[in-house]
């Protein structure tokens, strides 16, 4: 469990990156795992195919909450092309941590939240990531 | 006919013949409890799934290696036998919940699968357009979905018991939703697995009969803790499953009054529920096996029937004497956590259920924190998501108990909410 709340996923979980809510964004998406009750949403500002800013809002686990954090953290400044890449493994990498398959959902929502909101459609593409 | 119940385990007599009831002593016919594992096993979660006495463990296993075989039709001495030992089950259940008959027990996957069969083949056939069932806003997901597609499929409304602020039903209200001679259904659980109030069975059913609504009762949390009978109660149908009640998964039980059973259409047709096929129809078999399509689950069957044998030797107002004193013990301790709240009633209205959530630390954080320890609980819903948004919550975590459970588990986990508290300080 020390592993499991590594001072990182803490540190994010206490104090978010990224968190809030965009004014007129460019695209919104929210997302739930009606398993837990955890909620995220996502607005996107986008120019000339770049993400130029990322908020998140929402409730969850410090798993959901923390993955959210870093992710945000992670895309600001990046081409839609670089965000449509990256995949589970880099969450993961991102929390330092292995997950159990009720845990590994908590982990991908954010993901998955980011994943639709660019693609503006509910990609299934990602939904044999977390079974 | 013993072939699946004489397999009582020592210990259980040993613990049942104390002058007072010894969970530790309990404890040790559950071989889960005495695997080596890194870190000892606190098991606060009896309300999604009991554990299993050694006794269910046998009776399973001496069926498989001595007498397996399919029942009901085979002539040969493994396979009466097996018939014997399946059909002493249900002879047990209907002893356990004083049904006037065995025909009036249906052996089901699951309480889910016995809700579900009340739906389709009573509702279905004596539900019309503008009919009503009353339900309650603590009630499982299995005692609600069936009913919401019955309502959309029949266009029935559906009508709740308001919820009284500590968390039980206001059961003053519920002459007034009958008044108008709609509700033909009032189905409700005995005791809610988030909350843990123990409903007023009798005095609900007593006034759902007034107003000629048949009653179905949700024992899934009950009739493992509880003494539930159902004459005493009244209810018509009472659904509950075994692997709450120490028994194996895949087995449930629907119990249902013989007039009522006998009125309906079976649920799934296939073999053993009819009495003779023709290329293009079929006669009904007699109950209970009208109701019983396709080979059953023979072995948890026996399981069950041995689980229950176990819970007659301990005594069901013991079991449930044990599981109020640790809820109110619980209680008491809780109270020492600071932003800790409780979920549902006193002691005195309540199993033995706490479910409750911790300010600053979600739900699944709790679960994880106290995993380290051991301890499992539940996080999430509960498979009650309308009560939890009754409640404003999008999930709580919650601790529960059977025979086995002792209060240095709950010394353990109030333990454990002081360290998720600390380590989720902001």
């Amino acid at each position: 469990m020390d592993e499991l709340f590594r001072e990182n996923i803490l540190e994010h979980y206490k104090h978010p990156r990224c968190h809030g809510t965009l004014e007129a964004a460019d695209m919104s998406f929210e997302d739930a795992n009606p398993l837990c009750g955890d909620r995220i949403k996502m607005d996107f500002r986008v120019q000339d195919g770049v993400l130029t800013q990322v908020r998140f809002s929402g409730v969850g686990c410090s798993i959901s909450q923390a993955s959210a954090s870093m992710l945000c953290e992670h895309i600001e400044g990046r081409t839609l092309d670089e965000i449509k890449t990256i995949g589970r493994q880099d969450v993961l990498d991102m929390l330092g941590i292995d997950l159990g398959p009720v845990r590994l959902k908590c982990a991908l929502l954010a993901l998955k939240t980011i994943k639709a909101g660019i693609y503006g459609i509910h990609s299934d593409a990602d939904d044999t990531e977390d079974m | 006919m013993s072939v699946a119940t004489n397999h009582m385990h020592a210990g259980a007599a040993a613990a049942a013949s104390a002058s007072s009831f010894d969970p530790a002593a309990v404890r040790r016919d559950f071989p889960i409890f005495d695997t080596v594992r890194e870190k000892p096993l606190r098991y606060l979660d009896s309300a999604a799934t009991s554990q299993k006495p050694q006794a269910v463990l046998d009776a399973m296993d001496h069926y498989y290696r001595s007498y397996n075989a399919n029942i009901h039709r085979g002539v040969y001495q493994i396979a009466e036998e097996a018939t014997a030992a399946f059909e002493n089950a249900r002879k047990r259940v209907a002893s356990f919940l004083n049904a006037a008959s065995p025909r009036e027990i249906i052996f089901t996957r699951n309480s889910t699968e016995a809700i579900n069969l009340v739906a389709h083949a009573w509702g279905r056939t004596f539900l019309k357009d503008g009919d009503a069932i009353v339900l309650t806003p603590m009630e499982h997901h299995s005692n609600l979905v069936p009913w919401h597609i019955l309502a959309a499929e029949k266009n029935v409304e559906l009508r709740f018991i308001p919820l009284t602020s500590d968390g039980r039903l206001e059961v003053d209200a519920l002459p007034g939703l009958l008044a108008d001679g709609r509700v033909k259904l009032v189905s409700f659980v005995h005791v809610s697995n988030v909350l843990g109030t123990v409903n007023p069975a009798t005095e609900i059913t007593r006034i759902a009969h007034t107003a000629g609504a048949v009653v179905l009762l949700d024992a899934s949390q009950s009739a493992a803790h509880m003494r539930v009978d159902v004459r005493a109660i009244g209810a018509d149908f009472v659904a509950c499953t075994a692997h709450k009640m120490l028994g194996p998964t895949g087995i449930g039980m629907l119990y249902g009054r013989r007039e009522l059973l006998e009125a309906m259409p079976p649920f799934l047709g296939g073999g053993e529920m009819i009495r003779e096929v023709s290329l293009t129809s079929s006669k009904w078999n007699e109950l209970p096996w009208k109701f019983e399509a396709g080979t059953m689950a023979i072995a948890e069957a026996v399981g069950l029937g041995a689980a229950i044998d176990y819970l007659d030797t301990l005594s069901m107002d013991a079991v449930f004497a044990h599981d109020q004193a640790l809820s109110a013990y619980t209680l008491e301790q809780l109270a020492t956590v600071p932003g800790l709240r409780v979920l549902g009633p006193s002691a005195e209205y309540r199993g033995g259920v706490v479910a409750f959530t911790l300010e600053g630390v979600h739900p699944h954080d709790v679960a994880t924190v106290l995993d380290r320890d051991g301890i499992c609980v539940r996080a999430g819903h509960h498979c009650a998501m309308p009560l939890h948004e009754h409640m404003g919550l999008p999930a709580s975590a919650r601790a529960s108990f059977h025979c086995y459970s002792l209060q240095e588990e709950v010394d353990a986990l109030v333990h454990g909410l002081h360290a998720a508290r600390k380590l989720f300080a902001r």
